[in-house]
């Protein structure tokens, strides 16, 4: 049955991997896209990237990192339930240059599960560097060994890997005198834009995947808009990757935080009426 | 468009209003009403009807104003003898939506707009009394259908679907219909507040519907979920009618700083989602204490309204005058009773936003009438006069055009210069057995004339595959 969680994984305290049963988003996917879900009758809806699909199986595979009050919701549910809403695939399916020959893509973050199909995708030479605070938030090490040419790991407690951050490992292989055609850099915004920012300087092609506040997530409510080259984009049909020099990320960061004082006030009242449950 | 004299009467007993005969239904106080998402016009008592009904003189000629051809007359004989039912009946061979077009028709530019009592005094209120048919006569009782065997999909599930899924399942097709948003409805739930159109008279009729046989999907956005050509190996025919929902903006300065909205996510936020009872339900939504609202039409009025209900103080701003505005006469008289400040003439120019990229003010250029437009609007020029306002926040309601989904991930249709698909006079498209009606074929205009069209369209198809 449509939406049903076929399957969960624990990925590390707060990161779980679900495949979720949906025929159609499954065979209509294509690397890059999104799906809106809801997971509950008053629930909000939150945009997730497709990390994998099974056509043949007709399901999907999401990786839900829990941050705010929907992905912690979510986090919560089992195997056997059903998400509430799914809608999908959504988005402009991303498209690899043409006669690319090597790729460098870069994760930090809760962004390595959306690079994980771009990485998988890509049938060049795939050099891969992978940041997370810790060791037990570097998501998918497993899936991302086995699909990588090379593959770099760094930690900002140097728990795992090198201890530093992502652009420090990249600026490591540029000197080595790595070349590459083009990168694709997904993760927080901070780091999206220091990418970029490194990759100007050289001239590489870079790539980054948007994931901005939405609502319906067809282009209706224009929620998701942003400053691109002077242009006003929506991520959820324009996007969501799109060409990191083009992305104003100052717009990005200050949109990001339109709803901060409301999503911690949905926190504590969810927190609220937990322990008054547990009061019970 | 001819003048519209009925409102505000005067008074014949506590909180009834005519003006020259007619009876306007009475209205909770807009004290009381902008704490609330309830609905504000309460409709007619059976006494009210039967006195509104008993003016008209039963002459037929606002049947021509009418979208959908309502055997005006028809109904409201029937109410003059207090033959309810049969009035109800009467509504339903032509319309399936009466609850819905009652409220939200702009009958003042179209059948009453014809009455030949409008032309010396006031026209008959037929959208009330419509209204009160629908809510309190309604029968459950569903048309016999015989089965055709043939498939139509319709693509959308707002007016224009929902009346060509009537139509077409009366006919005796199977009829599924595909929804993108999690709810049935369209913009007759994300765009049309509570308190115009309450959400359950919606389901009322959806329900209905559903006792036909009807199949919904909800959360399959036609162009991504399927594709057009995956409906048309399984149907016979395919409706598509999915609105306008790619909302405009303005491309001034400051336009994508917080407490910058385009109404559709206020609206969606609100009226979708359930944002004004945040944090019970989970979608917050940006308010303030001042809001300004730019535009002049319904969507306007119900962004305005709307907001004054979260608490906010708000101001419209419009660049024409009032009387050029889109808007209901009847949305612009409720919103200026709750409160809300209309500045016409004034036109934006920037989005003042503080150093942490928050709305703190806007500048707004006075505009000035230099002469009467060909559609009798008055045309406008800047006076390079600017002046500042304070505000929170800004919602932007000045109009829609085609989203651009089905655009983009169809062969064979094809789509004019401002996105809308082009049709022939029978709304069929240039893809072999696709048709189109609403929105994504006139530009955004209202929830009748896309049930107009889309029952022509019905026609259309059933023509083709027989009833």
């Amino acid at each position: 049955m449509r939406n049903t969680i076929v399957s969960k994984e624990n990925l590390s305290e707060d990161v779980c991997s679900f495949i979720v049963e949906h025929p159609e988003i499954a065979s209509h996917y294509e690397p890059g896209q999104f799906v809106i879900v809801r997971v509950h009758e008053k629930g909000e809806r939150i945009p997730l990237t497709i990390v994998d699909a099974d056509p043949e199986k007709g399901t999907i595979r999401l990786v839900v990192q829990g941050v705010g009050l929907t992905s912690k919701l979510m986090n919560q549910m089992k195997a056997g339930e059903r998400l509430i809403d799914l809608l999908g695939p959504l988005g402009r399916p991303f498209h690899f240059p043409a006669d690319a020959k090597k790729g460098l893509f870069v994760g930090g973050g809760l962004g390595i599960a959306p690079l994980y199909p771009k990485v998988k995708h890509f049938e060049g030479e795939r050099h891969v560097i992978l940041g997370a605070k810790d060791a037990s938030h570097l998501i998918l090490q497993k899936e991302m060994k086995a699909a990588s040419f090379r593959l770099t790991l760094c930690t900002d407690d140097g728990s795992l890997g090198e201890k530093g951050l992502v652009t420090h490992a990249m600026q490591c292989l540029f000197d080595s005198g790595k070349s590459f055609d083009f990168c694709v850099a997904i993760g927080p915004l901070v780091m999206m834009k220091a990418v970029v920012e490194a990759n100007k300087a050289l001239g590489l092609p870079t790539f980054v995947s948007l994931n901005p506040i939405m609502v319906d997530g067809t282009g209706m409510c224009g929620g998701c808009r942003f400053d691109y080259d002077g242009e006003v984009k929506f991520a959820c049909v324009d996007g969501p990757v799109f060409d990191g020099f083009k992305v104003n990320f100052k717009d990005l960061l200050t949109r990001s935080r339109q709803y901060e004082k409301q999503e911690c006030r949905a926190l504590e009242h969810y927190r609220e009426k937990q322990s008054k449950k547990e009061s019970l | 468009m001819p003048g519209f004299r009925a409102l505000p009467g005067k008074a014949i007993k506590k909180g009834v209003f005519v003006s020259p005969g007619r009876i306007t239904p009475r209205m909770r106080p807009a004290k009381e009403r902008i704490c609330d998402f309830k609905e504000v016009s309460l409709g007619y008592t059976e006494e009210e009807a039967v006195a509104e009904a008993s003016r008209c003189l039963l002459c037929g000629a606002c049947v021509k104003g009418c979208p959908v051809g309502i055997d005006i007359p028809g109904f409201i004989k029937a109410i003059q003898e207090k033959d309810f039912k049969r009035g109800y009946q009467i509504i339903k061979k032509h319309n399936l939506l009466p609850a819905i077009c009652g409220r939200v028709c702009p009958q003042e530019a179209q059948c009453e707009a014809v009455c030949i009592l409008g032309k010396k005094g006031d026209p008959i209120n037929i959208g009330a009394l419509e209204r009160f048919l629908a809510d309190h006569h309604a029968d459950e009782s569903i048309p016999r259908i015989n089965e055709n065997g043939h498939k139509a999909a319709i693509v959308g599930s707002g007016p224009g679907g929902l009346t060509a899924a009537f139509e077409l399942r009366r006919a005796g097709f199977q009829v599924t219909v595909y929804e993108a948003l999690h709810e049935l409805g369209g913009v007759l739930k994300y765009g049309i507040p509570g308190f115009r159109l309450p959400d359950d008279v919606v389901d009322r009729e959806i329900e209905t519907l559903k006792k036909m046989g009807v199949e919904f999907l909800t959360s399959f956005l036609i162009g991504k979920t399927l594709t057009i050509d995956e409906l048309l190996q399984n149907n016979d025919a395919v409706l598509i009618a999915t609105g306008a929902g790619l909302p405009g903006y303005l491309g001034i300065p400051g336009e994508n700083g917080i407490g910058v909205l385009l109404a559709n996510e206020l609206l969606t936020r609100v009226n979708l989602m359930k944002a004004y009872d945040f944090p019970r339900y989970d979608t917050p939504v940006i308010s303030g204490k001042k809001i300004v609202v730019i535009g002049g039409g319904n969507v306007a009025m119900d962004t305005a309204r709307v907001s004054r209900r979260m608490g906010a103080d708000v101001v419209i701003c419009y660049r024409r005058e009032e009387k050029d505005m889109p808007a209901r006469l009847e949305e612009r008289l409720h919103a200026k009773e709750e409160g809300i400040d209309f500045q016409v003439l004034t036109n934006p120019v920037e989005i003042l936003l503080n150093d942490e990229g928050r709305v703190r003010g806007m500048t707004l250029e006075r505009m000035k009438i230099t002469g009467v437009a060909d559609d009798g609007r008055s045309r406008i020029a800047s006076t390079k006069e600017t002046f500042e306002i304070e505000t929170d926040v800004v919602v932007e309601a000045i109009g829609q055009s085609p989203n651009k989904i089905i655009r983009e991930n169809v062969e064979g249709l094809e789509f004019d210069k401002k996105g809308r698909i082009v049709v022939d006079e029978n709304l069929k498209t240039t893809k072999d057995n696709v048709w189109a009606a609403g929105d994504i074929v006139s530009g955004a205009a209202t929830v009748i004339l896309a049930m107009g069209e889309a029952k022509e369209a019905a026609r259309a198809i059933v023509e083709k595959f027989g009833g």
